[in-house]
């Protein structure tokens, strides 16, 4: 579906690896997004086949002919090779869950994806924004404009006390998850990440690793969102987010990374030179100590610690050494032993290694 | 495998986890123990009752829903415990005593939605109650072949779906901001 677009290779400009967006040197992307269902439908756990190609027609024809976004592409499932669905999962355009099984499922996408619609997830619609930088904001208003033109069409479950309507209770009311990636290596380093996740969970926040629900933080990525949708509306969530906790975060981490550059100089330079050493001469490297190795070295650039490597390269391989763009590369299946060695090839020539 | 009651050799339930002194403790009991021990059990919710009756009484002879279930999609709300997924929007009515108090926990304390609410007004909500009746009315229909019925009941629903704003007169509201 995306040879037209990008001439056969891997697509390499995901939103929330772009180098000029706001605060982007801690916070990687900002993402917010809609849990909705359609009133009249059974919700996904009780939907026979027949309810879910209903929901997959409606869906499709509220996207598509109510022009919720330009130019939007429509992408069936069922009908998208497994290789094709990974490369999904790791752009963050549609979760692990989505790519699995065979029921009737689809994902709406706008060209620049920004803008991923998953229909029969979870919820009927799980429409989500997502924008490089601190940018919670600009993506709030886009997915309300998305929201407004599926719901001019069609009727949404709600209720007067619960608000919208979603299959888990946990996310009842607004429908909204806001979550943000950060890169915080220097309050990795300096041992104080302990009490940010604390801090987190008193604000009943829930940190969560690189691919979300049920991933470990790989490569001191977090995420961060919020774990209540009842209550408060969407405006307050935001103002929350973007007006106090984030900037804090962020504040918090540029000060660890001034003082490892003050005070511990010698043990930044040793991480960040043993890592890039690593990628610039490894035979086989596995996704996960890529990923580990490439948030060094990403810290290393952000602190002119290193120089000859840039920080769009180090973004783009945290992207390209993941095991389906990988293969997308190569235009080739790949064994799990196959893939550490071509992952460090790859590595080694896009850094100038030997 | 069903797992049994862990009173007596009935099967179990009402399934309850806790969390004492930071150990899990996990109870299965069928209804008749879990009603001793005091465990909640979805015992009487007369208006959802109401509904199925009055739900069933229009669909004709239909298999008798287990007691507490959902008029909407059958769901019982020891289905419910068990997947922590609903299975419909009318859910939250037929379980809303046991639902409440959850919902509350698990929101800290916030009880009402506050927030965006749907262009199309509160007229909309009574709408999606009819539409979901009539879409559950007209498979048992053509499930019973009874095509006249089918047909009119179509009619109706393409009426009720199409119609602005449903049976309100709300202005089109988008609240809490």
């Amino acid at each position: 579906m995306r040879e037209s677009r990008q001439g056969g290779g891997p697509p390499t400009s995901a939103e929330w690896l772009r180098t000029d967006t706001p605060e982007n040197d801690v916070v990687l992307s900002s993402r917010v997004r809609f849990a909705r269902n359609f009133a009249g439908y059974p919700f996904l756990s009780r939907a026979r086949r027949d309810d879910r190609k209903q929901v997959l027609a409606r869906a499709r024809r509220d996207i598509l002919d109510g022009h919720v976004a330009s130019r939007m592409m429509w992408i069936d499932l069922n009908e998208t090779p497994p290789l094709e669905r990974s490369l999904l999962v790791e752009r963050h355009l549609i979760s692990k869950q989505h790519a699995k099984g065979d029921e009737p499922r689809a994902v709406a996408l706008s060209p620049d994806e920004r803008l991923s619609i998953m229909v029969n997830e979870e919820d009927h619609l799980r429409i989500q924004v997502i924008r490089g930088g601190l940018s919670l904001d600009a993506a709030f208003e886009q997915i309300d404009k998305v929201d407004d033109r599926i719901e001019q069409q069609s009727d949404y479950a709600f209720s007067q006390r619960f608000g919208y309507l979603t299959a888990c209770p946990t996310n009842v009311g607004t429908g909204v998850r806001v979550s943000v990636m950060l890169h915080l290596p220097g309050l990795k380093l300096t041992g104080e990440i302990e009490k940010v996740r604390r801090a987190a969970k008193g604000m009943s926040l829930a940190v969560r690793g690189f691919y979300g629900e049920g991933s470990e933080a790989v490569g001191d990525f977090f995420q961060l969102s919020n774990q209540t949708t009842l209550g408060k509306d969407e405006r307050g969530l935001l103002a929350d987010f973007e007006g106090d906790l984030v900037p804090k975060v962020v504040e918090y981490e540029r000060l660890a990374r001034r003082s490892l550059l003050d005070k511990r100089r010698v043990i930044l330079d040793d991480k960040v030179h043993r890592a890039l050493g690593t990628l610039l001469h490894a035979r086989l490297l596995k996704s996960e100590e890529a990923l580990e190795m490439l948030s060094y070295v990403r810290l290393g650039v952000l602190l002119n610690v290193i120089d000859g490597v840039d920080l769009a390269t180090v973004n783009n391989l945290v992207l390209l050494t993941q095991p389906a763009h990988l293969q997308k590369a190569l235009k080739r299946d790949l064994e799990q032993s196959e893939r550490r060695i071509e992952r460090a090839t790859l590595v080694r020539q896009t850094l100038g290694g030997s | 495998m069903k797992r049994k009651c862990d009173r007596c050799s009935a099967e179990a339930t009402v399934h309850e986890v806790m969390i004492r002194n930071g150990e899990k403790v996990e109870k299965h009991l069928c209804e008749a123990c879990a009603r001793e021990e005091g465990v909640a059990v979805a015992s009487h919710a007369p208006i959802n009752e109401l509904i199925t009756s009055f739900v069933m009484s229009q669909a004709g002879a239909q298999p008798a829903a287990k007691p507490g279930a959902c008029a909407g999609c059958g769901m019982n709300f020891a289905e419910f415990r068990q997947s922590g997924l609903l299975g419909c929007s009318e859910c939250y009515k037929a379980f809303e005593p046991q639902l409440g108090p959850m919902i509350e926990r698990a929101h800290e304390g916030a009880t009402h939605h506050t927030g965006k609410t749907p262009r199309r007004g509160v007229g909309a909500v009574d709408r999606q109650e009819r539409i979901v009746v009539l879409r559950r009315q007209l498979s048992e229909a053509i499930a019973a072949e009874q095509y006249e019925r089918a047909a009119a009941l179509r009619d109706e629903l393409l009426h009720v779906e199409k119609s602005p704003d449903g049976a309100g007169d709300q202005p089109p509201a988008k609240g809490g901001r």
